[in-house]
């Protein structure tokens, strides 16, 4: 430092610069700065999610031949309320009639896998699988009893409103549909959230 | 040698002192910052607040250590940790009410000290730099409440960070890893309160205490402004060069902020013992619940301080664009038929269009948190907002008189309207008061320049 110091300094009284110091100077700076950049990386890096968190996000299997019709069962996977909805003729006669009203009806935007990007959201019409999280602002809406009006999903913080497939009403403040994570069924009674590739 | 002599001939006291002096400039520095920092001779009621924010802050720091020594920053012992602090810790129900009564004080004195600032011109030339240092604490104040808040881990603490934290997965294409980034897990987890805690405790704190120094600095080498807005620093006594409307600021402030100091000390008391809750506001209800990520409280809402900026982020819906939009346009206008340079014009122009483009092709959650931000950030900007040729609200004109009004109603709405839960009519009312509160700013350049002003006066009254 004392020789950037020197350099300006001796500029600054007329003499001519030292081009050889100069450039040793400056080399020496953006070596500095590259080393630091280099350094202030594992501090970054390390905010990222752990190898334990990681595995903690790991696939969930669940058992479902308990499941009523029309009750809605919640199961933790990555920390996240993944709900399944056994879904009643009525429940899936409604999403039709919600159609009109919906912001994104056919589920243009990319928030379910191939395999559920059809009418019901679903690969079994009957068993609804999103992840019970608003995608306005993480909040955890609520299912309202079919005797409510347009009945379906109401998120408690800021109302946003979705039909029995998860699909957002329009004019709300969530912007897209709830999300469906990659699942797949096991058997007939037993469905594994987080993962789609059998035998993988 | 000679010296030493002389020296031995004082007090004692003085020795000591004199002895320091030689290699730390004590004296000099009390005398610049106290003894001989002269203070206009007119401050009033609303100077309190800056001595006031000071205790505060060593208020929070102090009761902060001591509840460092019980709490546990992990996610199954957290809760219970707290209660352990407010049941059986000899005091600790003082020492943690003392924080969290602290913590609302803390933004009531600041919102104050804030809002004597947009009184009397605090913020105009020459003080720019002390402005905007204020401007960073206040936004390391936000910082530090946001991440102390979770540190309880109750329901709202959890449910209130997962809403804030989610803001940032708002950002199109990194939003989403940005926001793992910034929690360390796919939701708020233990990872989370263990970053906040550090963040809390250490990171921010000491930010914060460099910021209060640099803003004393740039306050000291301006010299504080007054209701007046007159800078006393004109008007000089030949003999002593001190300002003539100036006293030091000890002891005569000193003693003035001590008076201020105990019944500050009296109502923060009453708070303490009698409501530290007050109502839900300081201490919120559902914060009484340990955390549950699987279930989402009935109606979750910030802490009273965070709902002005929380209402402009629910305000922002898909049916309120198309309005942005016009005032966008209008300020662009504004700027091009009036500015001078050929740049900003162009300028005013291109940023106009970019925005009104964004308004229709991002989603209206995007702008909802852009505007959250701009809400806060266009504080910084103030001292370059404000064309009126006087600083003070006294020589003001009726203009900004009405204009200040109507902000700060708005703010109050705002803030109201933010513990509330949405219903169309709210959402409509914050709305306005939404694009009250950014007019206020926008449009400053030109009502200020255009308000009927009073002559200032040549000295302070």
């Amino acid at each position: 430092m004392s020789n950037a110091h020197d350099a300006t300094l001796d500029s600054g009284l007329g003499e001519p610069t030292d081009k050889t110091r100069r450039n040793l100077l400056v080399a020496t700076c953006a070596a500095g700065g590259a080393a630091t950049a280099a350094a202030v990386w594992p501090f970054v890096a390390s905010l990222a999610p752990s190898e334990r968190t990681k595995a903690a996000g790991a696939p969930v299997e669940v058992d479902i031949s308990k499941l009523e019709p029309g009750q809605l069962q919640v199961v933790e996977w990555r920390g996240k309320p993944v709900w399944i909805l056994r879904r009643t003729q009525e429940m899936l006669a409604s999403l039709k009639q919600a159609e009109p009203k919906l912001a994104d009806p056919q589920s243009e935007k990319p928030n379910q896998p191939e395999y559920a990007k059809n009418e019901s959201r679903s690969i079994k019409d009957e068993y609804l699988v999103v992840v019970g999280i608003c995608t306005h602002l993480g909040c955890s809406p609520t299912k309202l009893s079919e005797a409510q009006e347009g009945a379906g999903f109401l998120c408690p913080c800021h109302g946003s409103r979705f039909d029995y497939a998860g699909r957002v009403f329009a004019n709300m403040p969530a912007p897209d549909n709830l999300i469906v994570p990659p699942h797949q069924y096991l058997s007939d009674t037993r469905l594994l959230i987080g993962e789609d590739t059998k035998g993988a | 040698m000679a010296n030493e002599t002389t020296a031995a001939s004082k007090p004692k006291a003085q020795q000591l002192l004199d002895w320091i002096d030689a290699r730390f400039p004590l004296t000099v520095l009390w005398k610049q910052h106290a003894a001989e920092y002269y203070a206009p001779k007119n401050f009033n009621f609303w100077y309190y607040f800056g001595s006031l924010a000071l205790l505060v802050l060593v208020n929070q720091i102090v009761t902060g250590i001591f509840l460092t020594m019980n709490y546990k920053p992990d996610a199954n012992l957290a809760f219970a940790s707290v209660e352990y602090i407010m049941r059986e810790v000899p005091w600790g129900w003082l020492i943690r009410y003392m924080h969290s009564t602290g913590a609302s004080a803390f933004f009531i004195v600041v919102y104050l000290h804030m809002f004597r600032g947009l009184m009397y011109g605090s913020y105009r030339k020459p003080r720019e730099l002390t402005w905007i240092f204020g401007v960073l604490i206040f936004l390391c104040l936000m910082a530090e409440a946001f991440f102390g808040y979770l540190l309880p881990w109750g329901q709202m603490s959890y449910w209130g960070a997962q809403v804030i934290v989610n803001l940032f997965g708002a950002i199109p294409v990194i939003g989403e890893d940005l926001a793992i980034w910034i929690r360390g897990d796919y939701v708020v987890s233990d990872v989370t309160l263990n970053r906040f805690f550090a963040l809390h405790v250490i990171a921010i704190p000491l930010v914060l205490l460099g910021l209060v120094v640099a803003h004393l600095i740039a306050l000291h080498e301006t010299g504080s402004n007054n209701p007046d807005g007159v800078e006393i620093k004109k008007n000089l006594d030949p003999k002593t060069g001190h300002p003539v409307d100036g006293i030091p600021f000890h002891p005569y402030y000193t003693v003035k902020d001590i008076f201020g100091v105990t019944v500050f000390l009296l109502v923060f008391s009453v708070i303490t013992f009698f409501a530290p809750e007050m109502g839900g506001y300081f201490l919120e209800y559902n914060n009484f619940i340990p955390a549950d990520p699987l279930k989402t409280p009935e109606h979750i809402a910030p802490v009273w301080y965070f709902t002005p900026f929380y209402s402009i982020l629910r305000a922002t819906t898909e049916n309120v664009m198309w309005v942005l939009a016009l005032f966008v346009a209008l300020i662009a206008a504004l700027t091009f038929f009036t500015a001078k340079s050929q740049k900003a014009r162009i300028s005013a122009v291109v940023v106009a269009a970019v925005l009104i483009v964004g308004f229709f092709t991002l989603e209206a959650k995007v702008w909802g948190v852009v505007l959250m931000g701009v809400s806060v950030m266009i504080f910084f900007v103030l001292p370059w907002l404000d064309r009126s040729p006087v600083k003070s609200i006294r020589y003001k004109g009726p203009i900004y008189k009405i204009a200040l009004t109507l902000f700060v109603i708005s703010f109050f709405i705002l803030g109201y309207l933010g513990v509330l839960s949405p219903t169309p009519g709210r959402t409509l009312v914050s709305q306005i008061c939404m694009f009250v509160y950014f007019s206020f700013f926008l449009l400053m350049p030109w009502y200020s320049a255009m308000d009927r002003t009073k002559p200032e006066p040549e000295r302070v009254k």
